[in-house]
């Protein structure tokens, strides 16, 4: 099988790419998100707790 | 340690956050690793089917998209159950994590189905049995994100909410018996988990791999999204900072 021939997926091309497509990035958006999220949430906790730690001036 | 105490550790949010994030990097490779298997076998490994040609590989995708939306949907149930029964607050938590996760594989069940439908039946939509329970099911998700935040009391949003997932489970054997009861353009179940399989294993076998891939992923999604709103929560709990401190060392 050619790179050629398995792009073109036997004349549906049009259809199974999308498919697989739209599911992968859907999947590695929501991921991202949720992991972006989290990053986000250490800091912001990381920061109150230095802050809840730190001497009283 | 009896089951009783394992089950209070894991469903208090310090126990439920050090069992997530324990857990999250063993899904996510778990899930990497089937997910790469079960594209490649499905994409280039698996022959051309006899009669759909290479437009049946979008069952790969589509299949497991089905029907992790229907596996999410009866945890969702339970935990509502759960929630509204014993009050317990993690139950609430998953219901919300959850609900998201769901609705997106069933919104991409939707597309995908219409991408295979259009070559094979010539139409993107009809309004059929099979699709339009599942796409009842979509609504259904998108009303319990829409009641996490309709009322200004919590707990009374809580309970409408939970109370909604019971009901709205209704749809899950008509969805599942469609195709059964009602003749209809969508094919019958040609994959079963449990009995035989209606087609040849070296088709069924990336299948099986593609539905433990997105099952994986959606506990992996679950678990990030309850970690983020129990530390949302508890942010000012002092486990949570002996909880940073021990995640940096």
């Amino acid at each position: 099988m050619t790179l050629l021939s398995f792009l073109k997926m036997g004349g549906y091309a049009a259809y199974v790419w999308p498919a697989f497509g739209s599911v992968l990035s859907v999947l590695v958006y929501n991921s991202a998100k949720a992991y972006v999220t989290y990053r986000m949430l250490i800091k912001r906790l990381s920061s109150m707790s230095e802050t809840r730690h730190a001497p009283y001036p | 340690m009896s089951l009783w105490t394992l089950w209070y550790r894991l469903t208090s949010p310090k126990g439920f956050t050090y069992f997530a994030t324990a857990c999250i990097p063993w899904l996510a490779l778990g899930c990497l690793l089937t997910l790469a298997y079960g594209l490649v076998a499905g994409l280039y490994v698996a022959p051309a089917d006899y009669q759909q040609e290479d437009a049946f590989r979008i069952i790969y995708v589509h299949v497991p998209c089905a029907f992790v939306s229907l596996l999410i949907y009866s945890a969702l149930t339970v935990a509502a159950i759960t929630c509204l029964v014993w009050r317990v607050k993690l139950a609430n938590t998953f219901v919300d994590a959850a609900a998201p996760v769901g609705a997106a594989l069933t919104l991409l069940a939707l597309v995908t189905g219409s991408l295979w439908g259009k070559p094979m039946w010539g139409t993107w939509w009809i309004w059929d049995a099979r699709l339009t329970s599942e796409l009842l099911l979509l609504f259904i998700y998108c009303g319990i994100m829409a009641l996490k935040n309709a009322f200004p009391d919590k707990r009374q949003g809580s309970v409408f909410k939970n109370a909604f997932v019971v009901i709205g489970s209704v749809n899950l054997p008509i969805i599942h018996y469609s195709v059964a009861w009602w003749n209809t353009l969508h094919q019958g179940s040609t994959f079963t988990l449990l009995g035989p399989s209606k087609i040849a294993p070296v088709m069924s076998q990336p299948l099986t791999v593609m539905l433990v891939a997105f099952s994986l992923y959606a506990a992996l999604m679950v678990l990030l999204n309850m970690r983020n709103a129990v530390l949302l929560e508890c942010q000012r709990a002092r486990w949570v900072s002996a909880w940073l401190a021990k995640r940096k060392r």
